[in-house]
């Protein structure tokens, strides 16, 4: 029987984590995601697993790739310096399709930035910061139960699409208690690591049906190789135009067939909203408090909220976007998500930025104030 | 088929190296000390970085991990701690090992976890075309380098000395015998091991540096490396080009994921 407990959302997401099967963790201290690798550090010896500190950012996602690959469920934490030093091996998670889940706390930036301070600035590093062609997922939970849940997800997603999956969550939801009750470790559906097809001719990267291929854990017998260039189904790379574009469309459409259902989101008073806010992490928080004020004063305000940040919820703010008037973007950043939210829209609305970057969280008055010029027929800013 | 031709991948080969490199030379004694040691192919992971001499891992038949430039450390010490059933052997090259992967190798020597790291020394980048590397001797030229290196280079045997490391050895491609009993000890050795592999690579170094073609290049390597008790005798005068081969060092320390084991008691016992 679960208990209402006090926990802070780094301590929630190092559970869920540990509820869907990490047990490998390797890392680097920053603030503000140091929790997770201290929580870590006490709870995986006792349950089988083991904790790392290593001795720099890039060591601390390398070490977990390697225990991937070698059958551990694993995870790093970081905030913006150690996720921009990250990148590389990133995208070597990608092209190699190892499963694994990164924790980005975000603070403000760029550089050394404010470290302990909210932001939401690392929204279009999370899809674009490693180089090259490569499909992403980030999840942005905004409560601390959905930190739990969202870690769980993020390493189901890690372990089912054989790809490194990004948990942004921002300083606000990983700092910030609330009294959760969590589910009981017999609801929480678990992935399991994908068993080799066995048999001769084995190959380690031959996709199946769902385009995802069934890798087999080193010492298994199955002798595989594994590398950060491009390769045919053998493993083994290959210099061949046709074998790089298979390869680079195969990794997209992975992720793409299964777009819908990993695109997680909630609709608040969408059935008569003319003002429609696009929120997503800590910032979603305030800014569903904005709408119910805004509400009580009589302005057809509504929200969606973006749990899945990658792949963009494109769909869901086209249709969306086909019945509104507005459609509002707060963000701890200087506009980022907007353009996205602006793309999908296609011109059906007016897509309207609220930035906001100077360390301090939206309070619920600026989004009711922003919502409240909109229904008077003035831009905000 | 020769005995140590099962550890090989042939249908990968031929390798990719250029004639008279001296990769091929020490990728042999790998396969030979696995031979010697008898080996399990699928208990075994090879990781590797980037260069040259990291493509060995694509023609050794084992489970094989060709990383990212110089991260073959960082994986090979997750690989192990995974599964320390594994054993777990790094190459890497002297740009990869020292120059970019060089915090890696430090801390790696520093937790003494179970990992056999042969360093092929060739002295160059090779594979990005002959630019100067921290183990470039100073006043040879690379493309980095035109006039001629700057900087020293740093014996990596004494900084894996410094940091750890409880097995250190050195030898050369022209010393193959020694060679393979060296790193067949380093796998042996349950702790962080240190092969430095002497390599030629004639044609991004020796051609550059006027040291003749790999035969000359082997027999420098012949002249100069000296048995480590013969060297110590040797007067600073004396010692010139030459450097010391053998086991440098052993030491004994706990292995990380035997010491972590301890803790996996420790925490269950709380818990």
């Amino acid at each position: 029987m679960s208990q209402a407990r006090l926990m802070q959302g780094n301590e929630a997401c190092a559970e869920g984590a540990i509820a869907a099967g990490v047990r490998f963790f390797g890392g680097y201290p920053i603030t503000p995601s140091t929790e997770i690798a201290e929580l870590m550090a006490k709870a995986l010896p006792g349950i089988g697993g083991t904790f790392i500190q290593m001795e720099d950012e890039i060591a601390g996602i390398a070490v977990i790739l390697g225990a991937a690959l070698a059958g551990k469920k694993v995870l790093t934490a970081t905030s913006g310096p150690g996720f921009s030093l990250k990148q590389e091996l990133i995208g070597y998670a990608a092209l190699a399709e190892i499963p694994a889940v990164i924790v980005n706390v975000t603070r403000v930036g760029p550089s050394t930035g404010q470290p302990t301070s909210p932001a939401q600035g690392d929204t279009m590093q999370a899809r674009w910061g490693t180089h090259g062609d490569h499909p992403m997922i980030a999840l942005s939970p905004w409560t601390v139960r959905e930190a739990f849940d969202s870690a769980v997800l993020a390493v189901n997603y890690a372990e089912r699409f054989r790809t490194p999956v990004i948990l942004l969550l921002d300083e606000i939801v990983g700092h910030m208690r609330e009294r959760v009750v969590l589910p009981d470790p017999a609801d929480i559906a678990v992935y399991p690591r994908r068993k080799p097809n066995s048999g001769p001719g084995y190959k380690a990267y031959a996709a199946g049906p769902d385009l995802v291929p069934h890798i087999a854990d080193f010492g298994t017998g199955h002798r595989i190789h594994v590398t950060g260039l491009i390769h045919d189904e053998t493993g083994f790379p290959s210099g061949s135009p046709k074998v790089t574009e298979d390869s680079i469309r195969r990794l997209h459409q992975k992720i793409e067939i299964a777009r819908d259902e990993i695109t997680h989101y909630e609709e608040f008073f969408t059935d008569d909203a003319e003002h429609l806010v696009v929120a997503y992490g800590g910032t979603a928080r305030t800014a569903y408090a904005g709408v119910l004020a805004a509400r009580k004063q009589g302005i057809k305000a509504g929200m969606i909220r973006l749990m899945t940040i990658w792949p963009f919820a494109d769909r869901v703010i086209k249709q969306a976007a086909a019945r509104v008037q507005t459609l509002l973007v707060p963000e701890l950043n200087y506009g980022q998500l907007v353009y996205e939210v602006e793309r999908a829209a296609g011109g059906q609305a007016r897509v309207i930025s609220l930035p906001k970057y100077n360390t301090e969280i939206f309070t619920p008055a600026e989004i009711t104030a922003a919502l409240e010029k909109l229904a008077q027929g003035g831009e905000t800013k | 088929m020769r005995d140590h031709e099962k550890y090989f991948r042939m249908g990968r080969l031929p390798h990719i190296w250029c004639p008279g490199c001296g990769n091929g030379i020490v990728m042999k004694a790998l396969t030979q000390a696995a031979l010697k040691l008898g080996l399990d192919q699928n208990k075994t992971v090879i990781v590797s970085g980037i260069g040259c001499s990291s493509r060995a891992s694509g023609y050794l038949d084992f489970d094989t991990l060709h990383t990212a430039h110089g991260r073959a450390i960082p994986f090979a010490t997750g690989v192990k701690l995974a599964n320390p059933e594994l054993k777990v052997i790094v190459i890497t090259g002297d740009g990869d090992c020292t120059a970019i992967g060089g915090n890696h190798f430090i801390h790696g020597a520093r937790r003494n976890v179970d990992l056999t790291v042969i360093l092929f020394n060739n002295n160059i980048y090779g594979m990005t075309g002959g630019q100067a590397s921290p183990l470039t001797p100073v006043n040879k030229k690379a493309t980095t380098a035109p006039y001629g290196t700057v900087d020293r280079p740093f014996d990596p045997c004494e900084l894996a000395k410094a940091a750890g490391a409880t097995y250190i050895a050195r030898s050369t491609a022209y010393h193959v015998n020694q060679l393979v009993e060296l790193i067949a000890g380093g796998i042996e050795n349950n702790g962080f091991s240190l092969i430095e592999a002497i390599t030629q690579c004639p044609i991004s170094y020796g051609r550059r540096n006027k040291m003749g073609d790999a035969a000359a290049m082997l027999k420098w390597m012949s002249q100069n490396g000296v048995p480590l008790a013969a060297y110590q005798k040797l007067s600073d005068e004396q010692k010139g080009d030459k450097f010391p081969t053998g086991v440098l060092h052993k030491s004994s320390f706990g292995e990380y994921s035997d010491e972590y084991a301890h803790i996996i008691d420790m925490a269950g016992e709380e818990s």
